[in-house]
């Protein structure tokens, strides 16, 4: 080769490079304009819904506190997120309510509300509102001159949002929010008597043989329900265990059957390769949908999906693993008189064992993100729990808590599975 | 031991300490497949007790639904290839939820990966931080991400793409970081010598050497993200899934259409895949020619 030629093929070949590297931009830019018309991007102005992103928000850090008058008999009713589950018994209260004829509720920063037959909310910088709700409206006095905007008065309905709280009004009940930072109720209800203890009493109570009870009042917490969510958590674990690992005992023979060193005969391989094809083709949410039909909602019906859909990419890696064994173990085990269950036990599975075991546990971890969603299809698991919360639209506080546990469990694998691979592919040269 | 078999006389011994060694190996080896085993069957049943339905019961059904379904396909058999038309569209936002939700992975993921591999990471500081994001971004699972979206955006194909593409980014930024790893960084520092900036200096010395690689991690991801863009589908966010849980929900009726969805959805995975491990294996063998030819 001349130096004129090989100049030439350099030119060539850097101005065919400067063309690529024009190319590809240009080409990733066209798409992502195509992207944008097709999945109308600039029409998400007007679709998104910012009021939901807001509370989606300052649900996940905070909560409110419902303080409710029934106008027609008086009573009040103070409860927290306004559940039923979260009472504070008859005559209890928060120690910003205090309970009487009138009932006043200290919001903080000199806003405070009466209760009562007449009821009055007084806002610092503007002044006292008055209301007197009976059968023809709720008879609100403001102060003059014009509404501030966080106002809105009508015949039969105050509403006033300040920084401290909300307070609603209409014919039939007087109603306070007061929003408060944390996860309130997350240990204990308001029916446990360790409601409101510090950890330091919590554990005293604990050791004078109270342990049990506590941990009762923990577990069946009404509110957060944290006994069902770890239920929940450990069936989407559970599926995963199961698919992943049925899936590699079941997919183990089966490989042998796909690999060409050890089928000689090629409509078996073409049938057990066809099998994988098929198995992994037809994807975990059709197996989902299909098996639901037939076994119903929960942790079975998932972890048979993932068995079957990784029955199908385990026998392909397996298969790929087995075609790469070093023939000259083999060959060193049949000398000895081996016969064949002998040969693959001794010849083989220790050749392939550490990379297979590292493929499945590779596949554990991913598979407990799978299995959460395989349960919000199917009904099982947290991703069954993590659809619900989210479909009441108000239990964000809920949803964050659930996203927090699956997080911390897919990062728990992740780590136990690199833990695993990492030792077993140094601790086991000797492979048995 | 091996001094002894070294001074003779201690083969035997060394032999003999040889074998119990391999008998107790063995027999922990045994002990942790028996609890392995026994594990694997209790979790059976504990699964099998709080399903709905039965395994044994189920069993029987498992070819009930698939054989409604295709038996109603079959008998209206010159619908399908009307059917096949309908939902090719959707189809085609599935795939572009895919391919868009890679696409943007890979391009984040590529910024993220010279971000936090060690020597090329131009604000050393954050190469700790940027981690634990990946491996944030890689736990959380796309439907959480796409459910709290599309409550905020509204349905349709955004939500998932923005979820996918999130996952992607934690994925192939760890991925991509691995390979930057053994990328050498004799053309960084020629490009340094010369004055070249940082991103001079990644996009001529550190991309040209990776991207087969890359482009083989890109395109294993296209194939898991068509997966799940089908799923999240089904939960709501636009494409063939959605289609496919109208036409379930639906009821008697609108099998027919649903196998339509599976035969079209089948199809395209199965194309995919063959094409995408087709360009892969090129990718890798172009890439170790001219290492070759250099």
């Amino acid at each position: 080769m001349t130096t004129a030629t090989l100049q030439a093929a350099t030119l060539a070949q850097f101005s065919r490079k400067k063309r690529i590297t024009i190319a590809v931009p240009l080409v990733v830019l066209a798409y992502l304009a195509y992207i944008f018309v097709s999945f109308d991007v600039a029409g998400l102005s007007e679709r998104i819904n910012l009021n939901n992103a807001r509370t989606l928000v300052s649900d996940s850090y905070s909560y409110k506190t419902h303080v409710t008058q029934n106008n027609r008999d008086g009573t009040i009713a103070v409860s927290v997120e306004g559940e039923r589950k979260g009472e504070y018994p008859d005559g209890s209260a928060p120690d910003w309510v205090s309970l009487g004829d009138t009932t006043i509720v200290d919001l903080g920063d000199g806003h405070v509300i009466t209760l009562g037959d007449e009821v009055s909310y007084n806002i610092p910088g503007y002044g006292v509102v008055t209301a007197r709700p009976d059968g023809t409206g709720v008879n609100a006095v403001l102060p003059a001159g014009d509404l501030p905007d966080y106002i809105n008065a009508s015949k039969n309905r105050v509403t006033i949002v300040t920084d401290a709280g909300r307070f609603t009004i209409t014919r039939a009940r007087a109603e306070v929010f007061k929003y408060s930072y944390g996860w309130e109720l997350f240990f204990f209800t308001l029916d446990s008597p360790y409601y409101g203890m510090g950890p330091a009493q919590l554990v005293s109570r604990a050791f004078s043989g109270e342990a049990g009870a506590i941990l009762h009042d923990f577990w069946t917490n009404k509110m957060w329900r944290h006994g069902d969510v770890l239920w929940a958590l450990f069936e989407t674990l559970l599926m995963a265990f199961l698919g992943t690992f049925g899936a590699a005992i079941v997919a183990l023979p089966l490989a042998f059957l796909a690999a060409r060193n050890f089928t000689p005969l090629g409509a078996f391989r073409f049938a057990a390769r066809r099998v994988f094809d098929f198995l992994r083709g037809v994807d975990g949410l059709i197996w989902t949908i299909v098996l639901s039909r037939a076994f119903g909602p929960g942790p079975l019906t998932g972890a048979l999906a993932i068995l079957l859909t990784d029955t199908g990419s385990f026998g392909k890696m397996f298969s790929e693993a087995l075609e790469n064994v070093d023939e000259k173990q083999i060959e060193g085990i049949t000398s000895t008189g081996a016969k064949p269950m002998q040969r693959y036990r001794f010849g083989v599975i220790p050749q392939v064992m550490p990379v297979l075991l590292s493929q499945v546990l590779y596949y554990f971890e991913s598979n407990t993100r799978s299995a959460t969603i395989i349960g919000a299809i199917t009904g099982g698991g947290i991703g069954l729990l993590l659809t619900q919360a989210i479909a009441t639209q108000k239990d964000w506080e809920e949803v964050t808590y659930y996203i927090v546990l699956i997080i911390l469990l897919v990062m728990a694998m992740d780590t136990l599975s690199g833990w695993a691979r990492r030792k077993l592919i140094k601790g086991d040269e000797g492979g048995h | 031991m091996s001094d002894e078999a070294v001074n003779g006389g201690g083969v035997g011994r060394a032999g003999d300490a040889y074998l119990a060694q391999m008998r107790t190996k063995r027999r922990m080896n045994f002990i942790i497949l028996v609890v392995f085993l026994a594990l694997l069957v209790s979790g059976f049943y504990v699964a099998d007790s709080r399903n709905a339905g039965g395994f044994w019961d189920g069993l029987g059904n498992i070819f009930d639904f698939p054989a409604a379904m295709f038996s109603e396909a079959i008998e209206r058999a010159p619908l399908m290839p009307g059917y096949l038309v309908k939902y090719f569209p959707s189809l085609i936002e599935t795939i572009n939820i895919a391919a868009a939700s890679t696409l943007i992975g890979a391009l984040l993921g590529l910024v993220m990966s010279l971000l936090v591999t060690r020597g090329f990471a131009p604000v050393p500081w954050l190469v700790t931080p940027l981690r634990r994001l990946l491996d944030i971004l890689r736990a959380v699972p796309e439907i959480v991400i796409a459910l709290v979206l599309i409550f905020t955006l509204g349905g349709g194909p955004v939500p998932a793409m923005i979820a996918i593409a999130l996952h992607s980014v934690g994925a192939l930024g760890k991925l991509f970081s691995e390979v930057n790893e053994n990328a050498s960084l004799k053309p960084v520092e020629g490009l340094a010598s010369v004055g070249a900036t940082w991103s001079q200096r990644m996009w001529l010395g550190v991309i040209p050497q990776v991207a087969p690689n890359y482009l083989s991690y890109a395109l294993l991801r296209f194939e898991i993200n068509i997966r799940a863009s089908a799923i999240l589908g089904f939960v709501g966010a636009g494409g063939i899934g959605y289609d496919l849980r109208n036409t379930m929900s639906w009821g008697v009726g609108k099998y027919d259409e649903a196998a339509a969805i599976f035969i079209l959805l089948f199809l395209t995975i199965v194309v995919v895949d063959q094409l995408s491990s087709l360009l892969r294996n090129r990718l890798t063998h172009g890439a170790a020619n001219t290492q070759v030819t250099l």
